[in-house]
């Protein structure tokens, strides 16, 4: 099988992977924090932080992947 | 049976790089034209000194004009400094104090003194720098990798240097290993606080990094369908999703910048932070 191939069918699951991952991580942080902060309004500026704080470490994680992705699809 | 399936599947494979090479041979691949935009290429020629090549590129040359709007900028607006500071001093104070309050006074507390130029300075420049490749000639700075790993290196010093300040060289070092886990345990832990102190840092420079070029590729995607198209007619409907991502890439650069003072913050603060 052609190398350039398999690259474009890795970079295509990857990305479908990464997505599907991301999406569950971010949702899973966002109905907690949402739940939160209904439960106690006064204290949603530490909460937001808090949920920003983890949301980037998830986006980090995410991102690394659609890196590797991107250089699948573009070499 | 499978074999001719994976025959079928390389064929068509050279078939769709063939393709590629014949649109990219005539300027139509969307692919060339993205990397073309999303990648540094020299201004300025300037000639090659022990295998490093010292051309000025766009996003050199979008980093210097960042730093003097940035100076220029703090200058004209706090060369007489007001008790209540209007247009452009208020907005840059706002600003300043959004980041000292509600970014470095909650993670740093009385340390907050110390480093709050360098945090400062890093959203400032990171800001601009997102912003700088949504005017029209512009280039993201922060969109080339080599850009983020060195303010990512600057942070890792800051985080070694505000440690070894705090703790000393040795306590620093100390901090390494918790106190009161197993003398076995320890072989598994050092490793995995220092594995940890590089990944954090890594993970700030592709983050931020990803992010940039993340933007910039969703839109020129959407901008090559016209010209896949080869139709004037389809340009409205990916010019809409464009203007929404263009938007969105206003929000993302704000965010970006938010996200990266944070988290030096968080980083200076574990390096800071008394053992228990």
């Amino acid at each position: 099988m052609n190398p350039t191939a398999i690259a474009y069918l890795a970079a295509g699951f990857g990305s479908a992977a990464v997505t599907f991952s991301a999406a569950f991580g971010i949702s899973k942080l966002a109905s907690a924090a949402i739940s939160g902060i209904a439960r106690q309004p006064e204290a949603a500026g530490d909460i937001r932080g808090a949920m920003i704080i983890t949301a980037a470490m998830i986006e980090g994680v995410a991102l690394l992947s659609v890196v590797i992705c991107l250089l699948l699809g573009f070499k | 049976m499978i074999t001719q399936i994976v025959e079928h599947a390389s064929e068509h494979g050279e078939a769709v790089q063939q393709a590629a090479e014949h649109a990219a041979e005539h300027g139509e691949s969307g692919v060339g034209f993205i990397m073309h935009h999303i990648m540094a290429h020299p201004v300025i020629k300037l000639p090659t000194v022990y295998g490093i090549d010292l051309s000025v590129t766009n996003h050199v040359l979008w980093m210097w004009i960042v730093s003097a709007l940035l100076i220029l900028g703090f200058y004209v607006a706090f060369r007489k400094p007001k008790l209540v500071p209007h247009g452009l001093a208020n907005a840059l104070e706002s600003l300043v104090v959004f980041i000292r309050d509600d970014v470095i006074m909650p993670n740093l507390g009385h340390e907050a003194r110390a480093y709050a130029p360098y945090l400062l300075t890093a959203f400032f420049f990171i800001m601009l720098c997102n912003l700088a490749g949504l005017v029209p000639y512009g280039a993201t700075a922060t969109g080339n990798i080599g850009v983020t790993a060195t303010l990512a290196l600057f942070t890792f010093f800051v985080v070694q240097i505000a440690g070894v300040r705090k703790h000393g060289f040795l306590g620093y070092l100390s901090t390494f290993s918790p106190p009161g886990i197993p003398f076995l345990l320890k072989f598994i832990m050092i490793p995995v606080e220092v594995i940890s102190m590089i990944t954090k840092h890594f993970a700030l420079a592709i983050r931020l990094f990803a992010n940039m070029i993340a933007g910039h590729i969703t839109i020129l995607a959407l901008l090559s369908v016209i010209f896949l198209f080869k139709n004037w007619l389809v340009s409205p409907f990916p010019l809409a999703i464009i203007l929404f991502s263009a938007i969105l890439e206003v929000l993302i650069s704000l965010i970006q910048a938010y996200v990266f003072t944070i988290l030096s913050a968080v980083f200076i603060s574990a390096s800071v932070a008394e053992g228990h």
